[in-house]
């Protein structure tokens, strides 16, 4: 399954939001839905939804672990995903069941390739 | 036929255009064994006149009022309806367009609409409200499908006196899934006992209706106390909103979802349908609601327009996850109800449902005073059980043949209510009606 | 005057509902009070809902001027493909509302209510022969309510034979409500995809119908418009593993006594009256979606069922196996007068006549415009067509701009963005009730926008400028929802 999340290694915890490439894909979202602060989910499960006026997308965890934050802002102002995906648009924070899992993720530009692949 | 307008020479020149030898010819794709053979066995075509002699007929089979005073309701309710809704519900701009999927040209509807969303959260005291469901008893299962969906739990418990043909439809919406549904039985004051619910785990939603099939007006404040207590949504199911015109609506006694049946206001009866399935709830669970909504919202101009929103819970674009499969709804009714709230008004409504509930208790009054037993001493709205015992069956025949209808019997459904009758008054009921039957029935 | 398109006028701007009116003023005749009044329990009185108080007159001129916003089947070609916008004929408006049928209540005794017991009997036995089918329900309140009915119908009967079957396979052409309506009984739709005739082949179907499997739900004609010419091996396939094949009739127009579905395997089938029956679709109903059965469902039928004996007519609920019900009472019977009026008016020659141009006026419309739109399936149609803006890409003119740029053509636009499988889609349903010269104005401003498309992109990039309001900001509407005021 390719997916178009990030995350990043905040040293206790990841944070994890959706790329460039599939904001722009979605369009405008419209309406971010979270999961709630404490649930855990395993590496490549769904733990919300993003939606635009007329299409819904998963959004999977990269890693396994436990949500210890999200972004609340979000419930407000969805459209910071679209303008800011990698800063203010993050969605969830996690702290990962095994730190190092992080590392097997795909690097960006690995990622960038993969992109060129589908084109 | 008159509503086809190909003259031969059309259809001549258009299968030249499009290469086809011959009707037949069109239809080259559809093997063989696939086709029709013979006639189709049905009646020759009438005209127009003849179909309404036929009609004509058909419908003078039907025992309707005034020639009948029919004091039944259990869910269907003859209210007068002003010929001016008749008459504007009959514009054909409204009821030949299609759902209003192209904004620009379809503000009417969108607008009609937004309007009657409003009306319906003033009425029920609630913050949004939907395009309409098909009816009171499919709206009631979709609201415990939605209970379930955010409290993410499978058990319902509902009343034993919603309306039973709601029962009935609730069981075949869960059905195939595997939901448990717990029946909350009666007190002796004709309302729900819901003092078993404290005990239950796992409770997606606890479901009563008022004024319940009983005509009985329910205790909603406690009930939605006890739901609430055990993390449950509180469903509350109606069949006669202008109850709502004179007691205090469910949204500021704690209901979470408020989901019936709207014929009452301005729809015919009609054999039971087309009616109106309404539907609010709280605005924290909209992303959990069935059926459509209109937004507000502004062009490219910024002048204020409506349009069809949060689509993304809907079959078309979340086909297996959608939050329900209804498409058509009963957008026309929606509409009938809307401009029956604007006709009677603010003021009017209180005054006619004052007034429903004052012949109401003319006749409740009557009845006891002729000797027979009212069983249940709750208020009540427009309905009420009377008691005219085990031999009353005959009675019953007797005023039919004077052109009465004695209400409905409860037998059926509570078989330990034989002899029980639920009657029904409305604003066309009038007093000479109610003291004929008082007097029938005194002797 | 007769090259005239489009829209001009006066349009009136109306507030909303409760922006208007007095308190104090009554559009409404308020019965003669003659009882006394009684009390009422002040703990439970309320408030009264804060509805405004209009005249009539505010009334009939706010939903007059707001009808004039609106754009309906009356007003001009609504070619709304899988919609079915055909002409809705006066006269069944008039026999839904006779006194008899619009003021019948439905507990009436059986010998008090004949008439309507009749009349739904024999919608029964005209649908049952239309489809070729042996039994019919006509309880489902819309299409997707029918679609409900057939799912249950099909879990009631896997049941009954002690199997439990989890999935269903549905084809990437089908309607949205489709899967929506199999999850609802809890199976998983297996998706098949349509081939490069954009119909469904034997060996997709028998590549992933087993035993787990409760059937197929497949729309004949489908949803491109063609048909489903493998349909009986496709059948058989799925009978051949105790699968039920569920027939999505949205699109029974095109072929009314030309196909008989009974014969080419649907075991199960719906029906919209509101599309092919000629009733109102209502901006957004009510509809009436019957359901057409064979012999093996029959059984399980929703209650009541409609019982004739000698020449009475009665209500029955004795079918220990049937679903149970779908609504309160017996589904939309006024949208049943109104469809039964129709076929006894067209009878069968009408009928057929009907499908057959229906069918020729969307190849007609097909052949005229595959120079001017791409069309991703160049083969005969059935009842609609479908192009796609294929064409317009090195224009940047979307879909969605051409069907903009018709409203100021004064035509409604087609279906736009279905099927899915067609990126772009336009999916054009004439009908049979449009005459040739409306169908050539169609298409002469389908040519004009594709012309326009080439030299002054910014027309139909800024369209429609005639209706009411312009493009909506259906984003803001979205993120922050204003849906009561």
């Amino acid at each position: 399954m390719k997916t178009h999340e990030w995350a990043r290694d905040d040293g206790d915890s990841v944070k994890v939001g959706i790329n460039d490439y599939a904001q722009d894909q979605l369009g405008d979202i419209v309406f971010v839905e979270l999961p709630e602060v404490g649930a855990t989910f395993e590496k490549g499960e769904e733990f919300g939804t993003l939606e635009s006026v007329k299409a819904v997308s998963e959004i999977y965890m990269p890693v396994s672990g436990k949500v210890t934050a999200i972004n609340e802002a979000l419930t407000e102002a969805p459209e910071l995903v679209n303008q800011e995906p990698y800063n203010d648009g993050w969605i969830i924070e996690v702290k990962p069941d095994d730190p190092d899992e992080v590392n097997t993720l795909m690097s960006s530009s690995d990622y960038l390739e993969m992109l060129k692949g589908e084109e | 036929m008159r509503y086809l307008p190909h003259t031969e020479e059309d259809v001549s020149s258009m299968l030249h255009a499009v290469g086809a030898e011959d009707m037949d010819g069109l239809f080259s794709m559809i093997p063989g064994n696939c086709k029709m053979e013979e006639r189709l066995n049905l009646p020759e075509a009438l005209t127009e006149w003849e179909l309404n002699t036929l009609m004509d007929g058909l419908s003078e089979k039907m025992a309707v009022s005034p020639e009948y005073k029919i004091f039944m309701g259990a869910g269907s309710y003859n209210h007068y309806i002003p010929e001016s809704v008749s008459y504007l519900l009959g514009r054909s701009e409204f009821s030949t367009a299609y759902t209003p999927y192209q904004p620009e040209i379809s503000q009417g509807t969108l607008q009609a609409i937004y309007e009657y969303q409003t009306l319906v959260t003033r009425l029920l005291g609630m913050e949004v409200a939907n395009a309409s469901m098909h009816d009171g008893a499919s709206a009631l299962a979709e609201a415990l499908l939605m209970a379930a969906r955010v409290t993410k739990r499978k058990k319902v418990a509902i009343s034993r006196l919603i309306h039973p043909y709601y029962r009935d439809v609730v069981r075949t919406y869960l059905e195939p899934g595997d939901y448990e549904i717990v029946e909350l039985p009666r007190l002796e004051n004709g309302t729900t006992d819901i003092s078993g619910v404290a005990g239950m785990d796992d409770l997606a939603a606890v479901a009563i209706q008022s004024p319940n099939f009983f005509g009985c007006i329910e205790d909603l404040r406690t009930t939605g106390e006890v739901t609430h207590e055990l993390g449950a949504l509180f469903v509350l199911s109606f069949a006669e909103p202008l109850a709502y015109g004179l007691f205090k609506n469910p949204g500021c006694q704690g209901a979470d979802i408020v989901c019936g049946e709207g014929q009452s206001l301005g729809i015919p009866q009609s054999f039971g349908g087309p009616g109106l399935g309404m539907f609010a709830c709280r605005m924290k669970h909209v992303r959990d609601m069935p059926g459509r909504l209109v937004g507000k919202t502004t062009d490219m101009d910024g002048r204020p327009g409506f349009v069809l929103t949060l689509a993304t819970r809907e079959q078309h674009i979340r086909r297996e996850k959608a939050k329900s499969n209804i498409c058509t709804n009963n957008s026309l009714c929606a509409l009938a109800s809307a401009m029956y709230m604007a006709s009677v008004g603010g003021t009017g409504i209180r005054e006619l449902a004052c007034l429903n509930y004052d012949k109401t208790e003319y006749l409740k009054r009557g009845l006891r005073e002729a000797g027979l037993r009212i069983p249940f001493d709750s208020p009540t709205f427009n309905e009420f059980v009377v008691e005219f015992g085990e031999g009353f069956k005959d009675t019953y025949k007797k005023l039919l043949e004077q052109r009465i209808i004695a209400g409905v019997s409860l037998a059926t459904w509570y078989p330990e209510l034989s002899g029980h009758y639920l009657l029904c008054v409305t604003e066309t009921m009038d007093r000479e009606d109610m003291d004929a039957l008082i007097k029938e029935v005194r002797s | 005057m007769k090259e005239f398109q489009g829209t001009s006028g006066l349009i009136f701007n109306e507030p909303l509902l409760w922006e208007k009116g007095k308190k104090g003023r009554r559009g409404f005749s308020m019965p003669r009070r003659d009882v006394v009044p009684s009390p009422v329990d002040e703990g439970l009185a309320g408030d009264g809902p804060d509805f405004p108080d209009l005249s009539e007159v505010d009334v009939v001129r706010h939903y007059t001027r707001l009808s004039q916003w609106n754009f309906g089947v009356d007003s001009g070609m609504y070619p709304l493909g899988s919609c079915t916008m055909k002409y809705t004929p006066k006269v069944n408006e008039r026999e839904a509302a006779l006194p008899g049928f619009a003021g019948a209540h439905p507990l009436l005794p059986p010998e008090l209510s004949q008439g309507a017991l009749e009349l739904m009997y024999r919608l029964e036995r005209y649908l049952a022969e239309i489809t070729g089918m042996d039994a019919v329900t006509i309880q489902p309140a819309a299409g997707a309510h029918g679609e409900l009915t057939g799912m249950l119908l099909i879990h009631a009967y896997h049941k009954s034979r002690g199997s439990h079957r989890s999935k269903i396979i549905v084809p990437d052409t089908a309607h949205g409500t489709n899967p929506a309506s199999a999850s609802l009984c809890g199976f998983n739709s297996v998706p098949v995809q349509s081939n490069e005739k954009g119909i469904i082949s034997a060996e997709a179907v028998a590549a992933i119908m087993d035993e787990d499997t409760a059937g197929i739900m497949i729309t004949n004609p489908n949803t491109l418009g063609l048909f489903e010419e493998n349909i009986r091996e496709i059948a058989e396939i799925v009978h051949s593993k105790g699968g039920l094949v569920y027939g999505d009739g949205a699109n029974m127009n095109a072929v009314m006594g030309i196909v008989q579905m009974g014969k080419i395997g649907f075991d199960v089938m719906h029906l919209n009256l509101h599309k092919t029956f000629s009733t109102p679709h209502g901006g957004g109903g009510p509809g009436s979606g019957p359901v057409c059965v064979k012999n093996i469902l029959e059984p399980f039928l929703p209650v009541p069922r409609i019982i004739k004996e000698g020449d009475e007519y009665r209500l029955s609920g004795e079918f220990p196996e049937s679903i149970g019900k779908l609504q309160a009472f017996y589904g939309n019977f006024g949208v049943m007068i109104k469809a039964c009026s129709y076929i006894i008016s067209m009878g069968y020659e009408g009928l057929k006549r009907a499908s057959q141009l229906a069918v020729l006026n969307a190849n007609y419309i097909k052949e005229n415009l595959k120079d001017s739109l791409y069309l991703p399936y160049n083969r005969p149609c059935m009842h609609e067509c479908v192009f796609s803006d294929k064409f317009q890409e090195g224009e940047k003119i979307t879909t969605l701009d051409i069907a903009k740029r018709l409203m100021d053509y004064g035509f409604h636009p087609p279906t736009i963005y279905f099927p899915l499988v067609v990126h772009g889609a336009m999916m054009i349903e004439p009908t049979e009730t449009e005459s040739k010269e409306d169908i050539d104005r169609f298409i002469k401003a389908l040519k004009s926008i594709v012309a326009e498309a080439g030299k002054d992109s910014d027309l139909l990039k800024r369209a429609p400028t005639l209706p009411k309001v312009r493009r909506l900001d259906e984003t803001a509407a979205a993120r922050k929802p204003r849906l009561a005021g």
